[in-house]
């Protein structure tokens, strides 16, 4: 039955579940300000700890004096690794199975990097003892190109590695040498190359940039020595994986480890990994026996915390002379700073890097990553990215186009005559992934109408032609990225952090009176998880959204999750949420059956509680069988209505869209205009479409900050030149486009609810949308491919080399 | 270094306090008077997280001494909710039209738009944008910030809000 | 994030707060705050005390003085663009300041600090070099006066002497004028790229006077002074702006920075020269 009767329709409205546009719950507290962040927490007898760091990018440390910074009035002790050395907590291992250390030992090897940490009575006391430590440094020769970093004689960095030629993953071909990684078939790659009509070869930079969440990483440890217990409260993305790392590391048992993530402020990958000023703040409160908390600045955050990108990609395609492509060859550079504290699945060093076939059936490919050492700060994560897809998406992205204007043809074209068909799904990719689902040809011809492209290359060359003939001086760019990602990690056969598979959980309790609690292992950093959530679970099993609180955050009663951060919280959490609801949901068929008097299998679930077949008035609404689970039940089953899942996905999910970005360049001033920008996503069923367009928004700005000028610049001697707002580009309310957003569905086939993930989507596909409008802008002056970020600055300079200003 | 005593009307109660001639006003607020609305983004005056109303100003109150400000009326996120404990025009607007996704920048957001709706209570979307360019948002990309604003605007000037086409 | 620890002094009178500076060693005035408390925030000024200018009522107020317009140093941005005496007489103050920093800054920056801290990003300095402006400074005896075009001597020097403010600007009056202030920056916040003031006169269809300054294309704000005599006597055709724009570059040296290099910035300061003289004549 079918029939949507207003009864049904009010019914279903009452609930807010999936697919409406409900308001968020978290709100109420925000607009008040009432949250409840890791910086407004005061403990009593709290003290503060603030790091003392090196201006040197490389130095040995010939001595540190401490014996001023102790009189400063407030300060109570100062940690160097002398002391982190006794509780063997000097160095600290990474996700990437590299080591890092907490406080400099010997030597200093990234600008900024932390040195002593003191601990002070306020953060007043704090600042000024860390003025009057007294550090003598020995300036080294520095590092900072990577394509120099495996010269024969570039300085060497990594002292505690010498020796060592073999890493976590594999032999290291040089002393600055990470790990190398490969994927794909280099025979028939390099055959195809061999007989291929057309090639393309192009060095394509993603340069090092900063997640830069608005509320900075903090953390306040409190050790309580009488039940040797410790309680962290910190803007950590992943509470129970920080729990564990604590607790490996340290001689504390783990159910005596309490870590708390409260209000995040923001996460977008910085927040994942561990930072030397958690494990100060904990070590500090063990040696104090007071709770200690450490806020980082700005400056420290943006030159300390893990960098994101940073990766140098050759890309090659060969394809036929009628734009068929054949195959994909890219070999990678990756600059990993001092360490590498990438934050990915531990057997991928270099995160899913191979999803850099894209949307394309490529019959085959070969990647190879070489990761480096160099004095930056030490990474990379994923910025909002998944784990390395941004730079595959753009990578590919660049790659086609450039391809396209080698085959003069128009990159919409090319990119229709290569996509994956919706037939060829599930689809196995030449580097090894299975894609679920996708319609790319729909989604791009939708794209292409609502903006009227065939219109749009009209103007263009026109625009051209005025150009040419010294009638303008502002070239026009139309930017197409289609990307295909993969989010949602995942499978425990291949995806496990330290060891611990990537499942995710939800354990949902219905109390007598019949509302909820439901705790999921995923850490909401702005993406509303306490609003979606409960859509899920109300669509799933019938109890409105309002009537369903949601908890995360808190590793005692949260069930174990790996948190929030590639797209993966509904690809994961969100299908452990649906399979626990529906185990509820199941428990409740049966004590309705039971109440009704009926065998289980004569009852359909009808919205809001279950009904007889055949006897539209018999209904037993899950309110009243939430009274009956508590008294009722049917003899041998236990009373109570509550139950857990943990979920293991089967596959990751493939979220993809089709973006358009219009811009014009003045070439005598290199300012641009990004005149319209659309994105059109898929990212299967949409649980809260106004949600997915603020991450859309979000996501979009964060990319056009990246792709036109948010950089992490170090000059030769290892100085960051952008570590402060006035340098590292955020966009004002000015700066920002306007967003049109679109979208199809095109749900996951082994997803619960057949939900992909979007709050990634526009990062990975948005930053390739605008290099493409810049790139397409110059193209018919010469140029095959200009690198961002396209600063206004750099605009003039490609327009400089093309010869178009003095 | 002596302390010295500030006085305040914060949210329309009078307050008074010690503190340092370098206490900066937001931690002043933060943690003499435990206000942990008003939040810190960054140390060198860009962010706008900081956002408060000071004598009838956006003021960021990071770069303001305690000192250098005392007998001043404050205005923090805090006070922004009716005093019937409803949500104020622009906080339901923030609400409605999806103006906040981890809320850091919100209470300075909020503060900021107040002062800007009384600068000019009819803003174009351009006015808003100018108007608010003193705070960074990481999460929403600001146009979800401006439909709020506009939100607000229209429910305080007596009519119904109505979006404008997209 | 955190200044280092200070005496704080709030004095009633310029002249108490002028020999408070003479008197106590690296003592600063405090005005807005917003140039002086960011860079104590980062410990890169650690004065040892601060003399808040906020209270003495003397150094607020716009009025006219005679023929003149004289502007208190501690006149706000905010209160600048709300003046209609700037908007009627100098109006290229006002389209100035609305392109300085952010709406909460202006509200609390004030155009004393704007043009005495000798900060080549400040845009004031140069719109009042090229309107000839006079700055009233107070010491503990006496006063002086200095050309705004005779204040500035290197990147952050000035002529101010130990003990000394600004309290005043006084601008002669401007007559019916053209003018125009092209500011090229990243974002709203950021300092410019490249600007450039212009404030020029026309009669019979010619320029008879002019004044072209840039900011922050130099170690201090320029005087384009043979720019501004290469469109003297012209009309402003092509040729002569060209030629303007050609002396204008000629004494850039912009700092390589994140905005660019100092070739780019020479180069768009140049269009901005251009665009300046174009937009004033358009007004004039």
């Amino acid at each position: 039955m079918n029939d949507m009767s207003p009864n049904k329709i009010e019914r279903e409205a009452k609930l807010e579940g999936m697919g409406c546009k409900r308001k968020r719950v978290e709100d109420a507290r925000f607009t008040q300000g009432k949250g409840n962040f890791v910086d407004d927490i005061k403990l009593p007898g709290m003290l503060h700890g603030d790091f003392v760091r090196s201006p040197y990018a490389h130095a040995r440390i010939k001595s540190i004096n401490i014996k001023k910074a102790m009189k400063v009035p407030g300060v109570l002790a100062v940690l160097t690794s002398t002391e982190l050395k006794g509780v063997n907590l000097a160095w600290m291992p990474t996700l990437a199975g590299d080591v890092q250390m907490v406080l400099a030992d010997g030597k200093v090897l990234f600008q900024n990097q932390e040195v002593a940490f003191v601990v002070a009575t306020d953060r007043y006391a704090a600042a000024d003892g860390c003025e009057a430590v007294e550090v003598d440094y020995e300036a080294l020769p520095v590092l900072v190109d990577p394509f120099k970093s495996m010269d024969k004689d570039a300085p060497e960095l990594r002292d505690d590695l010498k020796g060592k030629m073999t890493g976590a993953h594999g032999p290291r071909k040089h002393y600055n040498h990470i790990f190398e990684w490969q994927v794909g078939d280099k025979e028939m790659t390099d055959m195809a190359f061999k007989k291929a009509d057309v090639t393309i070869k192009e060095l394509i930079s993603y340069h090092r940039t900063h997640p830069s969440p608005l509320e900075t990483c903090q953390s306040v440890a409190s050790f309580d020595k009488i039940k040797g217990e410790l309680t962290v409260w910190g803007t950590f993305q992943a509470p129970h994986v920080i729990r564990t790392v604590a607790s490996l590391i340290s001689t504390i048992p783990e159910h005596k480890i309490h870590v708390i993530s409260p209000d995040v402020g923001g996460g977008f990958g910085n927040k994942v990994g561990a930072y030397p000023g958690y494990i100060c703040s904990i070590v500090a409160s063990i040696v104090t026996g007071k709770p200690v908390k450490w806020v980082e600045d700005r400056i420290e955050n943006l030159t300390s915390t893990s960098f994101a990108r940073d990766y140098h990609m050759t890309c090659e395609i060969a394809a036929t002379k009628e734009g068929k492509v054949q195959a994909l060859r890219v070999h990678v550079l990756a600059d990993h700073g001092a360490f590498d504290a990438c934050a990915d699945p531990s057997k991928w060093p270099a995160g899913f890097f191979n999803i850099v076939t894209g949307s394309y059936d490529f019959p085959t490919a070969h990647c190879a990553v070489d990761g480096v050492y160099t004095n930056k700060a030490p990474g990379g994560v994923a910025y909002r990215c998944s784990f390395r897809v941004t730079e595959a998406a753009y990578c590919i992205e660049r790659g086609m186009d450039i391809l396209a204007q080698k085959l003069k043809m128009d990159p919409a074209e090319l990119r229709l005559k290569n996509f994956i068909k919706r037939e060829q799904f599930p689809y196995q990719s030449a580097l090894g992934w299975e894609y679920d689902s996708g319609d790319y040809h729909t989604a791009m011809k939708q794209g292409m109408e609502r903006i009227d492209y065939a219109g749009l290359r009209a103007e263009q060359k026109k625009r051209q032609a005025d150009f040419k003939a010294g009638k303008t001086r502002d070239i026009m760019g139309v930017g197409v990225s289609f990307f295909t990602e993969i989010v949602g990690a995942g499978p425990s056969k291949n995806c496990d952090i330290l060891g611990i598979a990537m499942f995710d959980s939800c354990e949902i309790r219905v109390h007598p009176t019949g509302s909820a609690l439901a705790r999921v292992g995923t850490k909401s950093t702005g993406q509303g998880h306490e609003t979606t959530w409960a859509q899920i679970i109300a669509t799933e099993m019938g109890i409105p959204s309002a009537d369903i609180m949601i908890e995360e955050g808190n590793t005692d009663t949260a069930p174990y999750g790996l948190g929030t951060y590639g797209s993966r919280s509904t690809p994961v959490a969100g299908a452990a949420i649906a399979m626990a609801a529906r185990k509820i949901k199941a428990k409740a068929q049966m004590i309705a059956a039971w109440l009704l008097e009926v065998h289980e299998g004569d009852l359909v679930f009808d919205i809001d509680g279950f009904r007889v077949k055949g006897l539209p008035e018999k209904f037993k609404s899950m309110k009243e069988i939430a009274w009956a689970a508590y008294h009722q039940v049917p003899p041998g089953m236990e009373p109570g209505l509550e139950a857990v899942s943990y979920y293991d996905p089967p596959n990751m999910t493939y979220p993809f869209g089709a973006y358009f970005c219009v811009m014009d360049i003045n070439v005598d001033t290199g300012v641009y205009t990004i005149r319209r920008f659309y994105a059109l996503d898929d990212c299967g069923t949409r649980i809260n479409p106004m949600i997915i367009e603020g991450q859309v928004h979000g996501g979009l700005t964060e990319a056009f900050a990246i792709a036109m000028g948010q950089e992490i610049r170090y000059d030769a001697g290892g100085n960051c030149l952008t570590g402060s707002f006035m340098d590292f580009f955020i966009p004002t309310a000015v700066e920002t486009p306007h967003w049109e957003t679109d979208h199809t569905v095109t749900p996951s086939p082994h997803h619960p609810i057949g939900a992909k993930g979007v709050g990634e989507s526009p990062n990975v596909g948005g930053v390739p949308a605008f290099s493409n409008a810049v790139n397409d802008a110059f193209g018919f002056l010469g140029s095959t491919h200009i690198q961002m970020p396209h600063d206004y600055w750099r605009n003039w300079e490609a327009a400089k080399t093309l010869g178009l200003v003095k | 270094m002596s302390k010295v005593h500030v006085k305040y009307k914060v949210n329309g109660q009078d307050v008074e306090g010690l503190c340092e001639p370098r206490t900066l006003l937001v931690h002043f607020l933060r943690e003499n008077l435990m206000l942990t609305g008003t939040h810190i983004g960054c140390e060198t005056s860009h962010c706008g997280a900081c956002t408060v109303d000071l004598n009838g100003k956006s003021v960021k109150s990071c770069t303001v001494l305690a000192v250098q400000a005392s007998g001043g009326d404050v205005l923090t996120a805090e006070g922004m909710t009716n005093a019937d404990g409803t949500m104020s025009a622009l906080q339901e607007g923030f609400r409605q039209m999806h103006g906040l996704q981890c809320g850091y920048c919100t209470p300075g957001m909020i503060v900021r738009a107040h002062r800007l709706l009384q600068e000019n209570p009819n803003p174009s979307e351009e006015e808003i944008r100018f108007g608010i360019a003193g705070n960074l948002c990481r999460c929403t990309g600001y146009q979800n910030i401006v439909k709020s604003i506009q939100y607000a605007a229209m429910k305080l000037r007596g009519e119904e809000f109505k979006e404008a086409a997209q | 994030m955190i200044p280092g620890t200070f005496e704080y002094h709030r004095p009633k009178t310029v002249v108490e707060a002028a020999k408070l500076l003479k008197k106590l060693k690296e003592a600063r005035p405090l005005a807005g705050g917003h140039s002086l408390l960011p860079m104590m925030k980062l410990r890169l000024a650690a004065p040892t005390a601060l003399i808040d200018l906020g209270g003495i009522a003397a150094l607020r107020g716009i009025k006219k003085v005679g023929s003149k317009l004289v502007i208190g140093a501690m006149t706000t941005q905010h209160e600048l663009l709300a003046s209609a005496l700037i908007q009627k007489n100098v109006p290229i103050l006002h389209e100035t300041a609305i392109l300085i920093a952010d709406p909460q800054v202006r509200y609390v920056g004030t155009i004393g600090g704007n043009v005495a801290n000798g900060d080549p990003g400040n845009d004031m300095p140069a719109v009042m070099m090229a309107l000839d402006a006079t700055y009233i400074l107070a010491g503990p005896t006496a006063k002086r006066s200095v050309k705004a075009r005779a204040f500035y001597k290197g990147s952050y020097e000035t002529v101010l002497k130990a003990g000394e403010i600004v309290t005043a600007i006084e601008i002669p009056a401007q007559g019916k004028h053209g003018y125009s202030y092209e500011k090229l920056k990243r974002k709203i916040g950021d300092y410019a790229t490249a600007a450039a003031a212009v404030i020029l006169t026309m009669k019979g269809g010619k320029v008879v006077m002019c004044s072209i300054t840039l900011t922050n294309l130099g170690p201090t704000a320029l005087l384009a002074d043979a720019a501004a005599k290469a469109l003297i006597g012209t009309s402003g055709d092509e040729a002569a702006v060209d030629a303007a724009v050609a002396a204008a570059r000629k004494i850039m040296s912009p700092a390589h920075d994140t905005r660019g290099t100092p070739q780019y910035r020479t180069s768009v300061g140049g269009i901005y020269v251009a665009r300046a003289i174009k937009a004033a004549m358009a007004r004039a």
